[in-house]
């Protein structure tokens, strides 16, 4: 192979890395979709209690807060690592991440904590169209966060053994995109379904 | 270990039920037998299911699309008999079949046989209209390919296996829900849709990378072809439309398997957030399905009329601003809810507003054929058709758009016709203009004009019987999917549109006769200049069938119609100097793999056989896993073999045919 | 040559049923209005359609003519194959459709506002009150004032407005009146509003028109307007008779079933429609209106 073949080579590869971050731009807008789509038939559903408990009785604004912390520190521990990866610092990038992971486990940790307790309480997901409406909305942001974690796992193998190559350095950069977008998701959920409760 | 899967389950609960099985199961079997006495399973694996070529996905998604189009008209034609002879209970279908029937074919001919053939059609021709070598992600446009197919799978089984839903193509709760619906009829359907939403939802984003990143140099935005234009505005809108129909059944689901209470009529469940949500998607899908149809339209006017498109611009804001107010007017679907007056006339407004885009689009067709050569090929056939006709479907469109005639007309007849006449002449003729006219650029022989003009003209024809009385039934106050009726008044026009499904049923054979004819003739109308209709756009210039690489040099655009230009200048055909190794995406088994556990898992969910649920998550996990973690997903096709390959094509070119 | 012989076959029976069509279309229920709310939306349907011909129809004829004229056949015929654009005529394009559609936007907002279904008809008559309860498969009437229940028929004193309050107690129905007042749908814990009224004493046909399970075909009802005397004097025969629909009687009406014939009920529980729309609201708080409820 020629040396200017393989600059061909290489300018394809960053071209493909390019159109791979515009797929994932769009994604994530049509994820934004579905996000909003819930916010709205959870704002239309909050009536919906069924004579059951509302917001008032059942959200813990201190464990949301905490959630939110949790989750707004591991989205700048994820800037970190990705200024590492630019750096190329694999054991860096390695630390950083591990750190967002433990961030975000533990947010999942909480979020679990919080379902389990309502449903002890008899305000599970069947009890009222609110109570559907609120599992399924942050649910889904739960999920999504879980997701991350799995693949913040998958990647960091990735960088052990692969090192900061560029088709991994490219990969941390869309999980990158995907955590932050989470934190927006996150700060709709928090000042809309968490906040109007204690108002 | 089976769930609620029991013997039970077949369906020997009637005679026409057990046959239509029958059918399917037999049609499976044949196939599978023929491939394994032509010994070509491995040509199968090898070349086609595995393959991540877009030309032959494309053409997998139109096999599909087909197929399901023969289920479909199946469904549409039983539908039509036990209407013609149904005065007082004089049908031969039971309530608890046809409507099974009524909601199948609706489902599959929207997300199976539209949605494919359409996706089909982009594949095949957008990356060579736009002088690139292949979709901006292979692999993922396999995926797509296989979760459609799993969905259609999962219809198709629910044939066999159990019974489809009864709620409609729309599943409007609370009929939809648990409480009215126990059975596993409408999670079939949800799960169908489901699934093949996602890949509709993959290949929007694909399209949209595709034609914003991978255009050939010198290809403007408005030097696109007004294919391409449509393509992408459709894929912006399968990509943010698509979302809304998977909360819709996701929360369907839920309500479903989680006894949660979103749309259910007590427990503060609202079934009108569902008809907001079905119809955020429902009314984009429309545009999804149509704005290619109309792109279509475009390059058969010009080519056939053997001229240059008229008012390419106003076509293509028109487009765009078709695109955009798609999202604004779902309201209309359901006039009859209750909306305050103000509501219902924002969204008549804006629904009318539709018809001003579509209109100069109409214009500009007729406005390109004026002053041409027109050469009356069916896909002219099919484009003509569809002007005269699609303007009555149009019109009709705006009376259902005025609340007040709605409040008279919604849920009828009236409406059933109106849909249909945008959806055979608009969606489903573009299409069959689209295959017939790039029949030949897929596989390189000429495709029958005789069998493919006899062809419009039963559908044509059959449409016009099929659906004109059941416009004059819907005034008549006929409501849609009934059973029975007392009325006999009304009988006479059904038995006039049973026969229109008869003709329309020729129109099928014909297509049939078409593919078997030109098949049969394939080496006496071999075509080696891979530009039979004195093409405009770049599809034309490459060989047909293209190679795998569609162009071995990537051509430079200076023109709206490229290829007429480079023709003209005579820089057409022109060969380079030396040619340069090509990287090319390899052929990957995990888009058929995540397909088929895609269609398990659906199955699985259908039928509470949880611990499979958890299996096939599983292994679907561990397919995406390896293959997002594979660095080197492409092969190099050396020099000299692209070299090899055109000195073939030139040298066949040469020898004429 | 067989070909040919069945499209002559269907040229005929397409042009027969054309006939036929047209002769019956005058008596189509939709076309053939009974009643001011149903006429004015016949009018407008009308309006607006003949307003779209002026587009439509020169539309069809410049396509056939179009495709006949330039066939490539017909080398006398012009060729211009780079004529591609002509401001004039993009901006007629553009103007022509905008200006129909302005037109029936027009109209469109006045009717639709003028024809509200939760609008009560302006008359000097007294209005007759009517709660429909849509069940499977059959339709409840209450009518609150006279303190009767009828199933699956409608009945009314002509000339006078009609005002229905409609709601259901199974899925989702849509109550269809063509020739009177058009459809709105029925949902559970909800109400939804409907005005009609009748020129003259007539029978009419009405149905529910949205998909509702295996007894939807057979859930039509009577529809009869009277003179006002008649209607007294059916009121007093529905008053003799001696059954009761109360708390008891209730669920035995409302549970599915097919084709059932008219029934009355002499005493109906005064509150039993607002009992059928609560049962689905239970606990809800107040005020929370997925539907206007008036």
């Amino acid at each position: 192979m020629s040396a200017a073949h393989m600059s061909a080579h290489e300018r394809e590869e960053a071209e493909t890395h390019e159109q791979r971050a515009l797929g994932f731009w769009l994604y994530l807008m049509g994820d934004a979709v579905i996000f909003a789509l819930l916010f709205a038939t959870y704002a239309i559903m909050i009536p919906g209690t069924a004579g059951g408990p509302g917001g008032k009785q059942l959200f813990d604004l201190n464990n949301a807060a905490l959630e939110t912390v949790l989750l707004l520190v591991s989205s700048t521990t994820f800037g970190i690592a990705s200024l590492q990866v630019k750096a190329g610092n694999r054991g860096a990038v390695m630390g950083w991440l591990g750190v967002t992971f433990l961030l975000g486990a533990g947010f999942v940790f909480l979020e679990i904590r919080e379902f389990v307790g309502l449903i002890a309480q008899g305000a599970g997901p069947d009890r009222s169209g609110f109570l559907s409406a609120f599992f399924t909305l942050v649910g889904t942001h739960g999920v999504h966060v879980s997701m991350g974690l799995l693949w913040i796992l998958i990647l960091s193998a990735q960088v052990m053994t692969k090192g900061l190559t560029l088709p991994v350095a490219s990969r941390l950069y869309r999980l990158g995109l995907f955590w932050h977008f989470l934190d927006i998701a996150w700060v709709g959920i928090f000042s809309i379904v968490y906040l109007p409760g204690l108002l | 270990m089976f769930g609620r899967l029991t013997i039970e389950a077949l369906p020997l609960y009637s005679a026409i039920a057990a046959g239509g099985a029958a059918v399917t199961v037999g049609g499976a079997l044949l196939v599978a037998i023929v491939l394994t006495w032509l010994k070509a399973w491995k040509y199968l694996w090898t070349d086609w299911l595995t393959s991540t070529d877009h030309k032959r996905i494309g053409i997998m998604y139109i096999v599909l699309a087909l197929i399901m189009l023969l289920r479909g008209f199946v469904d549409a034609i039983m539908m039509r008999a036990q209407q013609a002879m149904a005065l007082n209970a004089g049908g031969y279908l039971p309530p608890e079949h046809f409507d099974q029937i009524f909601s199948s074919h609706g489902t599959i001919m929207i997300f199976f046989m539209a949605m494919p053939f359409m996706t089909g059609l982009i594949n095949v021709i957008v990356p060579l209209q736009i002088g690139t070598r292949d979709v901006a992600f292979p692999w993922l446009n396999a995926v797509s390919l296989w979760l459609s197919a799993a969905g259609a799978g999962l219809v198709m089984v629910s044939l066999v296996i159990g019974k489809f839903s009864t709620a409609g193509w729309t599943g409007y709760p609370p009929y939809s829900g648990i409480e009215y619906n126990p059975g596993v009829g409408v999670d079939y359907w949800i799960w169908a849709i489901l699934i093949s939403g996602v890949g509709s939802t993959m290949s929007g984003i694909n399209f949209i990378v595709t034609i914003l990143k991978r255009r050939a140099p010198g290809m403007t935005l408005m030097r696109m072809t007004p294919f391409v234009w449509t393509a992408l505005c459709a894929s912006v809108l399968m990509a943010f439309a698509f979302p809304a129909i998977t909360v819709a059944c996701g929360l369907l689901a839920l309500d479903r398997l989680a006894g949660m209470h979103f749309f259910t009529n007590a427990h503060g469940g609202n079934m009108m957030n569902y008809a907001n949500l079905f119809w955020i998607w429902g009314h984009p899908e429309v545009y999804i399905l149509i704005l290619p149809a109309f792109g279509i339209f475009s390059e058969v006017v010009a080519t056939f009329s053997r001229k240059r498109l008229f008012g390419y611009e106003s076509l293509v804001y028109a487009t765009a601003a078709i695109a955009i107010l798609s999202f604004t007017v779902w309201l209309h679907h359901f006039f009859t809810m209750g909306s305050s007056a103000n509501v219902n006339a924002f969204f008549g407004v804006t629904t009318m507003i539709i018809a001003v885009p579509t209109g100069v689009k109409v214009f500009n067709w007729l406005l390109t054929m004026y002053r041409g050569r027109i050469d009356f090929h069916p896909s002219m056939m099919w484009s003509i058709g569809f002007i005269i006709t699609f303007v009555i479907g149009g019109m009709t469109g705006v009376l259902l758009a005025l609340p007040p005639a709605d409040f008279l007309m919604h849920n009828t007849t009236f409406l059933v016709a109106h849909f249909h006449n945008m959806i055979i002449p608009g969606v489903l003729f573009g299409y069959l203009a689209g295959y017939m006219y790039w029949f030949p650029k897929a596989f390189g022989f000429a495709f029958d004009r005789k069998w493919g003009l006899r062809s419009f003209w039963c559908w044509l024809i059959g449409f016009y019987l099929a659906f004109m009385p059941l416009y004059i039934l819907g005034l008549k106050g006929m409501p849609r999917r009934m059973e029975t009726y007392n009325d006999p008044s009304w009988q006479p026009y059904l038995m006039v549109a049973a026969f229109g499904a008869f003709v329309v049923m020729c129109g099928i054979g014909c297509m049939v006769m078409q593919l078997y004819v030109s098949i049969r003739d394939r080496k006496l109308t071999v075509d080696r200049t891979g530009d039979p209709f004195n093409g405009r756009t770049l599809e034309w210039s490459t060989s047909s069938p293209p190679p795998a690489y569609n162009f071995a040099v990537i051509p430079t655009v200076a023109d709206r119609e490229p290829f007429l230009e480079m023709k003209e200048k005579g820089t057409a055909y022109a060969r380079p100097a030396a040619y340069e190794a090509i990287r090319m995406p390899s052929n990957t088994p995990i888009g058929v793999i995540l397909g088929a556990f895609a269609f398990v898992l659906g199955f699985a969910i259908v039928w509470h056989i949880w611990w499979l649920v958890i299996v096939s998550a599983l292994i679907m996990f561990a397919a995406v896993i390896v293959r997002s973690s594979d660095d080197d997903s492409e092969f190099t096709l050396s020099a000299a073999e692209v070299k090899r390959i055109e000195d073939e094509r030139f040298r066949l070119m040469g020898t004429g045919r | 040559m067989k070909l040919a012989s069945r499209l002559r076959g269907t040229t005929a029976a397409a042009g027969a049923a054309l006939l036929a069509g047209a002769c019956d279309l005058r008596h189509a229920a939709v076309l053939d209005p009974k009643g001011p709310i149903a006429l004015a939306e016949r009018n407008l349907l009308l309006d607006a359609f003949y307003v779209m011909m002026v587009v439509i129809v020169p539309i069809i004829v410049l396509t056939i003519w179009f495709a006949w004229k330039y066939r490539a056949s017909n080398t006398d015929a012009e060729y211009a194959p780079t004529w591609s654009n002509s401001v004039k005529i993009d901006a007629f394009v553009w103007l022509v459709p905008t200006v129909i559609v302005i037109a029936v936007a027009l109209l469109l907002w006045r009717d639709t506002h003028r024809l509200d279904p939760y609008r009560p008809i302006e008359s000097k008559e007294p209005t007759t009150e009517v709660q429909v309860v849509a069940q499977d498969w059959k339709w409840l009437f209450i009518y609150p004032e006279q303190g009767i229940a009828v199933v699956n028929q409608l009945v009314f004193p002509a000339g006078r407005p009609v005002s229905l309050r409609i709601t259901s107690d199974t899925v989702m129905n849509s109550f269809y009146v063509p020739q009177l007042a058009g459809q709105i749908y029925a949902m559970a814990g909800m109400q939804t509003r409907l005005q009609m009224l009748a020129d003259q004493p007539g029978k009419f046909v009405g149905r529910n028109s949205q998909y509702s399970g295996g007894g939807y075909s057979q859930q039509h009802f009577e529809v009869v307007a009277m003179t006002p005397a008649d209607f007294d004097a059916w009121v007093a025969r529905a008053k003799a008779g001696g059954n009761r629909l109360d708390a008891q009687t209730y669920p035995a009406l409302a549970a599915k079933s097919r084709a059932n014939p008219i029934t009355y009920y002499s005493a109906v529980e005064p509150r039993l429609f607002d009992t059928i729309i609560d049962k689905y609201r239970h606990g809800d708080h107040a005020g929370h209106a997925p539907a206007r409820r008036q």
